[in-house]
């Protein structure tokens, strides 16, 4: 009985959905607003990856509110986990074999390498913030997994991820002290397809990977250190 | 290229239905990592590379090592 009322309800959500896209034809823009985005960012904005363009330069206000969701669940998880912390258990993991040790240890600088180079880079080539601090992340619970006794300074983690919110806020305050909106580009855009260029658009995007990057290690960190 | 994308999407929905069908969660988490990584080369066929490295990095390695570990954490098998 069970299942056929969930077969029913997937046939109906199928249906619904197949009838709200049999209007829309695939591949075709029916807004301005992307039109604009493709012929006018790079000149408005100086970020030549138009992704980035639209999610930090644009849209960088709704990116503070997409941060804060991600911020929010981590102090959730560490309030569920930090009420049993008195009675600290390790997760028991069997000692990694020599060849996942010596991967990890191969693995693990060339992971921070790409994620730093992606976030870095996130104004010119794909990726940005949230890619390469997710990257990063993994080089950490990869690190868990592979190297047993070694962890990440808490603390450290910690600040370095109120670093970046804080550098965030702040840049957006700026732009208010100029006179101009919240996260207004005050920054010279200088030349596109430059390292530096595009004006707070990479210091926001480093500002995002390094909180992104400590905010996910803290999960899977809070995830493997605290008892059950 | 078509015959290319036909069999990869093939591919991630006989993963999908194999993650629901294995009693053994690890092997299901492996199945679903599978249809995150597809997922993440048909995002950079249809030419969106943000997306598609968002999709590997946050759905195939951190998402199955933190389900890996509240497996490790509960019980291995369904009953």
């Amino acid at each position: 009985m069970r299942k056929l009322i969930g077969i029913l309800l997937l046939l109906i959500i199928a249906l619904g959905i197949a009838l709200s896209l049999k209007e829309i034809p695939f591949g075709i823009t029916k807004t301005i607003i992307g039109d604009h985005f493709i012929n006018k960012g790079i000149e408005e904005t100086g970020a030549v990856n138009i992704v980035t363009s639209v999610v930090v330069g644009y849209r960088a206000f709704d990116t503070l509110g997409e941060i804060t969701i991600l911020f929010t669940a981590t102090i959730g998880l560490g309030a569920l986990f930090g009420i049993y912390k008195k009675k600290k258990v390790n997760l028991e993991i069997e000692p990694p074999s020599l060849i996942v040790f010596t991967g990890t240890r191969f693995l693990f600088p060339i992971l921070i390498l790409t994620g730093t180079y992606i976030i870095i880079h996130g104004h010119l080539t794909p990726g940005g913030g949230f890619q390469g601090g997710a990257i990063i992340a993994s080089a950490f619970l990869l690190m868990y997994l592979g190297c047993k006794g070694k962890r990440i300074n808490e603390n450290l983690s910690k600040v370095v991820e109120a670093l970046g919110g804080l550098t965030f806020v702040a840049l957006g305050i700026v732009g208010l002290i100029t006179g101009k909106d919240f996260l207004f580009n005050f920054l010279s855009k200088g030349e596109p397809a430059a390292l530096l260029s595009a004006g707070i658009i990479p210091i926001i995007y480093i500002a995002i990977g390094l909180k992104v990057g400590s905010e996910l290690a803290g999960i899977i960190d809070n995830l493997i250190e605290k008892s059950k | 290229m078509e015959i290319i994308v036909t069999i990869l999407i093939l591919l991630m929905i006989a993963s999908a239905i194999a993650a629901l069908i294995f009693k053994d969660l690890i092997n299901a988490i492996i199945a679903s990592c599978i249809v995150s990584l597809i997922a993440a080369i048909l995002f950079y066929f249809l030419q969106a590379p943000d997306v598609a490295m968002a999709e590997a990095a946050i759905g195939a390695a951190l998402v199955t090592g933190i389900f890996i570990i509240a497996v490790k954490r509960t019980k291995r098998f369904e009953e």
